[in-house]
């Protein structure tokens, strides 16, 4: 891997830190309900990076998120965040800015905007909450359709971030198009 | 829950980073066949008070637990009504005590402690392409840049402040993105210039 690879997904990665340290984000299109923006993070990386790069960015945050450092929305980090019950939501990022990733690659054709929405939807939604919801039966014991309206709460903030990482990914390919390089 | 190295070194600090490590994951496995709260509860009484004899500002860590607690009785909630109210405690139980003992860790041991101790573990990975060098470049990188993104962010959100009335609007998100890649670009370039990548073989001669 070249330094170019090792600096974007550490900087991604940073990016993810930041977005959820922001205290309240307003996203225009929540009608000025804070949210926080890590996930969006998420979901960007995996649109701007490709799956590959956007997971080990993920992975990267999370790493230093366990040896101590409290980058989580909220200042939350360390060990103890991967034992308490949304662990299996912290753990999809990963696999969420994988899938994010793929389809970004596979909708070439498809203008960025439409592709970015898809993406988004299904990494950092469908994979992400997938994980979110096993991880509760696992660890807390939930039944499925109880975890499934457990999570559900935060649906409408996520499904706004889908929007806006769609927004992002358009505005960043107009004004560099190297940002997202790998499409091409 | 919350990250957050306790500074005042204590006995727990003198413990070998990796053994605290195998503690926590080991802990993990063991408690995971125990349904008895009885057992559960002892096992939390036993974590709170360690955290009871590192000191008082050990103990003041446990009110950062706060934000879990909603959760947890939600979570105590739906398994008492579905099932037994007994059940409901020792999942609830095990949470609380898994979450102490792993906060344990991060309180007590440093970040360069933690690294070097997971290193065998990257170095195990190597034939998988996995090269424990870049990792560290990278964790490096990632706490050395959040500082600087964090700047450049709250730079553009004054500029924007001081021009308009409105709320940030997501333009600016968008700069902020390109930015940060511009800016990994950059970084790129610079450690090719002082020749990383090439440090860790043997210099061949002069250039």
């Amino acid at each position: 891997m070249g330094s170019r690879a090792i600096t974007r997904i550490s900087l991604l990665a940073a990016m993810i830190a930041v977005l959820g340290l922001l205290p309240t984000f307003h996203l225009p299109l929540a009608g000025g309900v804070p949210i926080t923006a890590q996930t969006l993070g998420v979901m960007l990386a995996g649109i701007v990076l490709g799956p590959r790069q956007g997971a080990l960015s993920v992975m990267l945050l999370l790493l230093v998120v366990a040896l101590g450092a409290p980058l989580l929305a909220g200042g939350r980090g360390g060990l103890g965040v991967f034992f308490a019950p949304s662990t299996g939501f912290l753990l999809g990022w990963i696999p969420g800015a994988f899938v994010t990733g793929v389809v970004m690659q596979r909708l070439t054709k498809v203008p960025v905007f439409a592709a970015a929405l898809a993406a988004a939807a299904a990494g950092g939604i469908v994979v992400v909450y997938g994980c979110g919801i096993v991880g509760l039966m696992i660890v807390a014991h939930m039944g499925a359709l109880q975890a499934m309206l457990a999570t559900s709460v935060f649906l409408p903030g996520d499904l706004v971030k889908v929007i806006a990482s769609a927004f992002l990914a358009r505005g960043a390919e107009q004004a560099y198009p190297a940002a997202l390089g790998y499409r091409s | 829950m919350m990250g957050g190295y306790l500074s005042r070194v204590t006995w727990l600090h003198r413990l070998p980073a990796g053994l605290k490590l195998f503690t926590v994951a080991g802990m993990s496995i063991a408690l995971l066949p125990i349904q008895d709260w009885r057992i559960l509860a002892l096992c939390l009484a036993v974590v709170v008070g360690v955290y009871g004899a590192l000191g008082r500002d050990a103990v003041r860590r446990l009110s950062l637990l706060k934000p879990l607690v909603p959760l947890l009785a939600i979570i105590g909630g739906l398994q008492g009504l579905s099932s037994r109210w007994d059940e409901g405690a020792s999942v609830v139980l095990r949470l609380l005590v898994m979450v102490l003992v792993a906060d344990l860790v991060t309180m007590t041991t440093t970040m360069s402690a933690l690294m070097e101790a997971v290193e065998p573990l990257f170095r195990l990975l190597g034939p998988l392409g996995v090269n424990s060098r870049k990792i560290a470049l990278s964790v490096a990188l990632v706490l050395r840049f959040i500082p600087v993104l964090l700047a450049n962010w709250h730079a553009r959100e004054e500029a924007w402040r001081t021009r308009s009335r409105r709320r940030v609007p997501l333009r600016i998100v968008v700069l902020f993105l390109i930015e940060t890649l511009r800016l990994a670009d950059h970084v790129a370039d610079a450690l090719d210039a002082r020749g990383y990548g090439r440090a860790g073989r043997q210099p061949k001669g002069s250039r």
